[in-house]
């Protein structure tokens, strides 16, 4: 049981931090230019299969370096030549536009890489495990990937808070037409900080892909479950977005342990009663239930507190 | 709210001008829907015919929270696969308990099933409106479809639930095994739904939500919540695509998991989105369009879905109004006798856009088929995708075709304009 918690947490934080990783960069750019980027699931995909092939070509550590760079531009590119056109036709316009590019880069990475699951294989150098505990050998690039996320974790705490770009980019959160009086070029940064998002999601791709399954349905997978995150967390708050990113992590990651039921918590049900949705919902595991555990949270939250956890205004 | 939602709520009542021909437009439809088998009578085209008619239901029905309301809902195929399983179950309990209820009722207990679970959870999702709505739909989408495979009793598990339509106590003798009963049971159902649909929109709830879309302050200063408008649109929106659902069911003697999912949510926002969303004709357009181009070019390419996606982000950066926007965007013209001043620019911009279209085709397809080496067969002229003369072409196509028809659409700007200056003068455009 201890040894359970103890990998459970571990593998808990772990998936929190990389959630952190996209989340933040998503909750960025809501607040700054009101637009929820249904395609930032997308370019976290576009980050693993980019990382996938730059690997095969040049190998892992310039990949890591290269892959989340590519996805930065890519991003830059539809901030500046798709959402700055749509702009003028409202939010759910720019809304529509990543929701079309979500599907169109889903069908674009399925038809280069195929449908199948890719061999991406974590790096030589760090397929070791890193220490063993209660006989379980813990991967060390599992603890190379938690460094990496705490290190943007650090990294961007310090750029927004400490820096003069990090003073810009929060004024522009919230009052971005006084930051224009200013003489701050708005749209640049807007595109600057899209792009560094997109690169961010790109990073959590590469580094996640070796651990995770690299398939073409990874954002499709992935996606919902970020919105859950900043919705639960509270839509434009980066705290917000944190500590949605570590619950969600954590629940899901011990849901998916957990083998117990009702059943085997309070004994079968009589089998004269004949199959029904109680037997249904009481001889499920925990287990089977961790996909729907995220958008059930969703729903207790919107009912108790409708603006989330550390939400302040209204859309 | 976006400018191409609120222009113009009701131009076909407007287009109308009188009650005859409003209602000539009407009884037109309706015939086109009763000849339309005699003239196509083939299996094939019988089966499409059926398909295009749930699919306008339920785009209609999406409309009326797109469209009318402003909620802009990622998981409305909800309703729709939830109508569907209680239009199986209800089949099922009508065929074991011997109940008189004939087939032709069967989309109305649909229905019911999509409003059950909007009356559930409507409350709660429509607490907000914009984009936290975008997001809480689109997680009690996946709530739902990932539920329904736990529920097995219910929902059947992966295989779903089968029902046999042909059992059910007949009605004027009709047994519905063949595929033109069913067609003229769906074409009766669009017509009854898309009238009142259309009524819908003419109530003083329609209205209403008209005004709660477009700013919802002003709704609650002259005394009515939005939150309850929103509800009561939600529950409409879910009643006419469980009908639909319903259809479906009918029509394919099955419901399952993929009824519910994200992929059917995302085609009726692109079947509503590209038709337009602000003219009541537009999903109609949009639906008609869509389930053709998803009937034909499944058999032509294996990529027929990002082509899709092409079109939906087209119709997003360049013509929000959708394509019943574009084509209502004429109408002044019309009146105005000015449309002969664009009629040229567009002439001249055919060939390179269509150059463009065929290059951005040739590069997907040489893309798509490089690795199994099938030849592209483009209009009847036949590449090879592993040759370089294919890629030479493409590019020049692509390059070529962009350079050229964006000066064509530069012109056809500079004419817009001008046609547009004159009906102005003449009083037929504010």
């Amino acid at each position: 049981m201890l040894e359970l918690i103890v990998i459970s947490t571990l593998n808990g934080v772990l998936f929190g931090m990389l959630l952190f990783l996209l989340s933040s960069g998503l909750t960025v750019i809501f607040s700054m230019m009101g637009v929820l980027n249904f395609a930032h699931a997308s370019f976290y995909m576009l980050g693993a299969f980019f990382g996938f092939q730059l690997t095969k070509w040049v190998g892992f550590w310039p990949a890591l370096l290269l892959a989340p760079l590519l996805v930065g531009a890519i991003g830059m590119a539809v901030e500046r030549y798709g959402l700055r056109n749509t702009h003028k036709h409202g939010h759910v316009a720019e809304l529509l536009l990543t929701f079309g590019l979500a599907f169109a880069i889903e069908e674009i990475v399925s038809m280069i890489w195929g449908k199948t699951p890719l061999d991406y294989r974590v790096p030589a150098l760090l397929d070791f495990p890193a220490f063993t505990i209660f006989s379980t050998n813990y991967p060390a690039y599992k603890l190379f990937m938690l460094a990496v996320s705490v290190t943007i974790f650090v990294v961007l705490l310090i750029v927004l808070k400490r820096t003069r770009v990090g003073l810009i980019v929060q004024a522009a959160l919230t009052h971005p037409h006084m930051v224009g009086h200013l003489g701050h070029n708005v749209g640049r940064v807007f595109m600057v900080v899209f792009g560094v998002g997109s690169a961010l999601a790109g990073l959590a791709g590469v580094i996640a892909g070796p651990a995770l399954v690299t398939q073409s349905d990874m954002a499709a997978a992935l996606g919902p479950i970020l919105f859950v995150v900043i919705v639960f967390g509270g839509l434009g708050s980066l705290p917000g977005a944190f500590i949605a990113s570590l619950v969600i992590g954590l629940v899901q990651t011990f849901a998916v342990a957990l083998n117990g039921s009702l059943a085997s918590a309070f004994g079968p049900l009589d089998p004269a009663a004949g199959p029904s949705v109680l037997t249904d919902i009481w001889n499920v595991t925990i287990a089977q239930v961790a996909p729907i555990v995220p958008y059930l949270l969703l729903v207790l939250v919107l009912i108790v507190r409708p603006v989330g956890l550390m939400g302040t205004r209204e859309s | 709210m976006t400018a191409a939602v609120t222009s113009a709520s009701h131009p076909l009542a407007k287009s109308a001008g009188s009650p005859l021909r409003f209602y000539a437009i009407w009884l037109i439809g309706i015939a086109a829907l009763i000849i339309l088998p005699l003239l196509f009578s083939s299996g094939g085209s019988l089966t499409s015919f059926s398909l295009i008619g749930i699919a306008i239901v339920f785009a209609l029905s999406y409309n009326i929270l797109l469209g009318q309301t402003g909620l802009l809902s990622f998981g409305h195929a909800v309703h729709y696969g939830l109508g569907g399983f209680a239009a199986c179950h209800m089949m099922n309990a009508v065929v074991a308990h011997g109940w008189p209820i004939p087939l032709p009722f069967i989309p109305l207990f649909g229905g019911l099933g999509g409003l059950a679970f909007a009356m559930l959870l409507g409350w709660v999702m429509t607490k907000r409106a914009g984009t936290v709505f975008a997001m809480i739909s689109l997680g009690i989408g996946e709530l739902v479809a990932s539920s329904s495979l736990i529920l097995r009793s219910v929902f059947g598990g992966e295989a779903g639930i089968t029902t046999d339509r042909t059992a059910l106590p007949r009605m004027f003798g009709w047994t519905f095994g063949p595929q033109l009963q069913v067609y003229y049971l769906i074409a009766f159902w669009l017509v009854l739904s898309a009238i009142a649909m259309y009524a819908l929109t003419r109530t003083p709830l329609g209205r209403i939500s008209n005004a709660v879309r477009d700013n919802p302050e002003r709704v609650q200063f002259i005394g009515y919540d939005p939150h309850v408008v929103r509800y009561l649109a939600y529950c409409f929106a879910g009643f006419f695509a469980g009908i639909a659902g319903g259809l479906a069911a009918i029509s394919f003697e099955i419901a399952n998991s993929a009824y519910l999912g994200a992929i059917q949510s995302g085609l009726v926002l692109f079947s509503t989105f590209i038709g337009g969303t602000a003219y009541f004709f537009g999903p109609i357009l949009g639906a008609i369009l869509v389930t053709y181009l998803q009937l034909g070019l499944t058999s032509l390419t294996s990529v027929w879905q990002l082509y899709f996606g092409i079109i939906f982000i087209g119709i997003v950066m360049f013509s929000p109004g959708g394509i019943a926007g574009l084509l209502m965007m004429h109408r002044p013209l019309i009146r105005a006798g000015t449309l002969g001043m664009v009629i040229p620019s567009y002439l001249l911009a055919v060939v390179p856009t269509a150059a463009l279209a065929c290059g951005v085709i040739l590069t997907i397809e040489t893309v798509a088929r490089y690795s199994g080496g099938d030849a592209i067969n483009l209009f009847g002229v036949a590449f090879n995708p592993q040759s370089p003369v294919t890629w030479a072409v493409a590019a020049v196509l692509v390059v070529g075709g962009f350079l050229v028809a964006r000066l064509t659409w530069q012109r056809i700007a500079e004419a817009w304009d001008r046609a547009a200056t004159v009906a102005r003068d003449r009083g037929y455009l504010a």
